[in-house]
C-alpha cells in the first residue's frame, strides 16, 4: 500500500545527491565511483565519529542528571568542549604495551574492532537515496561483519598476557556468543514478512500509511513489536551496554579485557563500542521503525534522513536511560536470561510470523481475530516463561533495610 | 583487473595457509588460519557469491573460529605447549602416509573432474532464488543437514558433560 510517491523529491531531499554530483559530476567512470566511494566513506567517518563526540558528553551529561548531580560543565560554554578536551586527554596518553604481551595482536585487536563496527555503516540506508552500498544480502553484510567483534576481543584478551585479561575476553565470548542467537532470531521474521534480505527493501516493504494514519512500519504489529524487544535487549548485550557491560565493569573487574590498554588503544575500543551501538540501532531502525520513512502522511515534508536522524538519536537516548536506570547483572542470570528467555520467544515469534503471513488474507472481522490471536502468541509465551523463570526469586524481601 | 585481484586473493589465501602451518604458536596458527578463511569469503565476494561469502564469514570467521580457539585454550596447559619433533619415527611414517593419502584422493578427483563450460552469460541469481531452492526443491537436503549438525552438537555435549561428571566423582572420593 504505497501512498505516497513524489516525483519529482523535494529540493531538500535530493541535496545530497545533487552536491555529490557537482563535485564528481565532470570525472569519468572508474575515477568517478572511485571518488564517489571515498565521499561516502569520509561523509559516514565524519557524521558518526561527530555523533561519538556528541553522544559521549549528552551522555555524561544525563548520567549526571538522573543521578542528581550536573555532569561535565567546567570546558567550554555548559561544558559542550568536553569531547575535544577527552580527545586530547587520550591522545597525549602514554600507550603502555606489557612487556610480555603479543605486540602485533595487541595493537590488531582494537583496529579490527572499529574496522568492523565501521562496515556495519556500508549497507545501512540513511535516506531515500542516500545507502553507500546496496547490496542484494546487506543485512547478512551487517551480521556477517559484526561477526568479526568477537575475534577482535578475543585477541585483546589472549595477547594482553595477563590471565584476567583472558579470563574476561572468555566471559565477554560467553555473553556476545550467547546473545548473537537471539538477534539473529529477531531479525528473521522481518525477512519472512518482507521477502528480501536487502536493507532498501525492507524500507520499501514499510512505506505507506493503514487507514491513511498509521505506519506500516514493522514495529506495529505483533511480531514485529515482540522481534524489536528481543532486537533492542540482545543487541545491548552486544554492544556491551549496561545492564549487559559485565566484560568491562568499569567498577568491579577494572575494564575486563581491556585492563593491559591505555591511552589511545583504549580510546579505539570506546569508539568501537559506541560505533557498534550505533550501527545496531541503525539496523533497528532499519528493520523494524520503518527506516527513513516519515510517521504520518503530514510530516513527509521533513527529509527522509532527517526522520532517519530523528529515530537513531532516540534509540541511543534510550541506550542512555537504559544505562542509568537498571543494575548491572551477574554472568549467570546474563547467560540463563539469553539461552531461557529470549532464545525461545524469538523462535516462538519466527512461528507468529509464519501464522501473520498465513493469514494475511483474512479480511472484515477475520482481521481483528488475526490480531488477537498474533498477540496471544506473543504475550503468553512472555508471560508463561517469566513467571516461570522468576519463580521464588520475586519479590524481594530485605531483612536488615528498613 | 579482474584476474589480477583473483591473484591476489589467491595469494593471500595461500600464503596465510602455508604460514599457519609453518608457526609453533598455535594460536598465531588459527588467526592465520581465520585470515586464510577471509581469504576464501573474499573469492567467494569476486565469483559474484555475495550470499555464499557472507555466509562463509558468519559461520567460519564467526561460529567456527571461536569453537577452535576455545578448543585450544581449554586443552593447552601453557603458551609453549606444543610438540615441535615427532614421537617416533613410526609415528611421524604415519602422519606422510595418511597425509599423501589425502593429498592423492583430492588431486585424483580434482584432475579427473570434467567441469562443465558453458559458453552462454552466466545467470545472476538473487538471493531470492537461492531462498526458494534451498527451502523449495532442495528443503530435505538442509533438513537432513540440519539434524546431522543438531545430533554432532548433542555428541558433543553428552562427552563433555559425561567427562565433567568423572571430574566431579573424584572429587567426591
Amino acid at each position: 500500500m504505497i501512498s505516497n510517491i513524489h516525483s519529482p523529491d523535494p529540493l531538500l531531499e535530493r541535496a545530497p545527491q545533487l552536491i555529490l554530483d557537482a563535485v564528481t559530476g565532470s570525472l569519468h567512470e572508474p575515477w568517478r565511483w572511485l571518488a564517489n566511494g571515498v565521499i561516502s566513506i569520509v561523509m559516514i567517518l565524519a557524521v558518526f565519529g561527530g555523533l561519538f563526540a556528541a553522544l559521549t558528553l549528552a551522555e555524561r551529561k544525563i548520567l549526571g542528571r538522573v543521578q542528581n548531580r550536573p555532569g561535565p560543565n567546567r570546558t567550554g560554554p555548559f561544558g559542550l568542549l568536553q569531547p575535544i578536551a577527552d580527545g586530547i586527554k587520550t591522545m597525549t596518553k602514554e600507550d603502555i604495551v606489557p612487556r610480555d604481551a603479543d605486540q602485533l595482536l595487541h595493537l590488531l585487536a582494537p583496529v579490527t574492532l572499529l574496522a568492523s563496527a565501521f562496515m556495519a555503516f556500508a549497507v545501512i540506508p540513511f535516506g531515500r537515496h542516500l545507502v553507500a552500498l546496496d547490496l542484494d544480502s546487506s543485512v547478512l553484510y551487517f551480521f556477517a561483519v559484526g561477526a568479526t567483534t568477537e575475534l577482535a576481543i578475543f585477541m585483546a584478551g589472549w595477547a594482553s598476557h595477563n590471565k584476567y585479561s583472558l579470563l574476561a575476553a572468555m566471559r565477554a565470548l560467553a555473553q556476545l556468543i550467547s546473545y548473537e542467537l537471539p538477534l539473529l532470531m529477531s531479525w528473521l521474521p522481518v525477512v519472512m514478512l518482507s521477502g528480501t534480505l536487502s536493507a532498501t527493501g525492507i524500507v520499501a516493504a514499510q512505506a505507506g500509511w493503514k487507514h491513511g494514519w498509521m505506519p506500516s512500519w514493522h514495529i506495529f504489529t505483533p511480531w514485529g513489536f515482540a522481534g524489536f524487544v528481543v532486537f533492542m535487549v540482545a543487541a545491548l548485550a552486544e554492544s556491551n551496554r549496561s545492564p549487559f557491560d559485565l566484560p568491562e565493569a568499569e567498577s568491579e573487574l577494572i575494564a575486563g579485557h581491556l585492563t593491559e590498554y591505555s591511552g589511545c588503544k583504549y580510546v579505539l575500543f570506546f569508539m568501537a563500542e559506541y560505533f557498534g551501538m550505533t550501527a545496531l540501532s541503525g539496523m533497528a531502525v532499519t528493520l523494524f521503525l520503518g527506516g527513513w520513512h516519515a510517521p504520518l502522511p503530514a510530516l513527509e515534508f521533513i527529509p527522509s534522513y532527517a526522520w532517519f536522524g530523528m529515530k537513531l538519536v532516540a534509540l541511543l537516548l534510550g541506550f542512555i536511560w537504559i544505562r542509568a536506570t537498571f543494575p548491572r547483572m551477574r554472568i549467570d542470570q546474563l547467560t540463563r536470561f539469553s539461552w531461557k528467555f529470549l532464545v525461545p520467544l524469538a523462535l516462538i515469534n519466527v512461528g507468529t510470523a509464519a501464522f501473520w503471513f498465513l493469514s494475511a488474507g483474512w479480511s472484515g472481522p477475520m482481521q481483528a481475530v488475526r490480531w488477537a490471536l498474533a498477540a496471544i502468541l506473543v504475550v503468553l509465551p512472555f508471560v508463561l516463561m517469566g513467571r516461570r523463570l522468576s519463580a521464588g526469586l520475586a519479590p524481594r524481601t530485605y531483612r536488615y533495610a528498613t | 583487473m579482474m584476474t589480477a585481484a583473483l591473484i591476489g586473493i589467491l595469494l593471500l589465501t595461500l600464503a596465510a595457509g602455508a604460514v599457519a602451518m609453518s608457526l609453533r604458536n598455535l594460536i598465531h596458527s588459527v588467526l592465520l588460519l581465520i585470515v586464510c578463511w577471509l581469504g576464501i569469503a573474499t573469492f567467494y565476494l569476486w565469483a559474484g557469491a555475495e550470499f555464499l561469502a557472507f555466509s562463509q564469514l558468519l559461520v567460519y570467521v564467526g561460529a567456527v573460529s571461536m569453537v577452535v580457539l576455545f578448543a585450544i585454550l581449554l586443552t593447552r596447559r601453557s603458551r609453549i605447549d606444543v610438540a615441535v619433533a615427532p614421537d617416533s619415527a613410526s609415528r611421524a611414517l604415519w602422519a606422510l602416509v595418511a597425509g599423501f593419502a589425502v593429498l592423492g584422493v583430492l588431486a585424483y578427483g580434482m584432475l579427473n573432474a570434467k567441469l562443465p563450460v558453458s559458453t552462454s552469460p552466466v545467470p545472476s541469481v538473487s538471493v531470492r532464488d537461492l531462498g526458494a531452492q534451498l527451502a523449495g526443491t532442495h528443503s530435505a537436503a538442509l533438513l537432513v543437514i540440519g539434524l546431522i549438525l543438531t545430533v554432532a552438537l548433542l555428541g558433543g555435549v553428552v562427552i563433555a558433560a559425561s567427562g565433567r561428571a568423572d571430574i566431579m566423582e573424584e572429587k567426591g572420593k
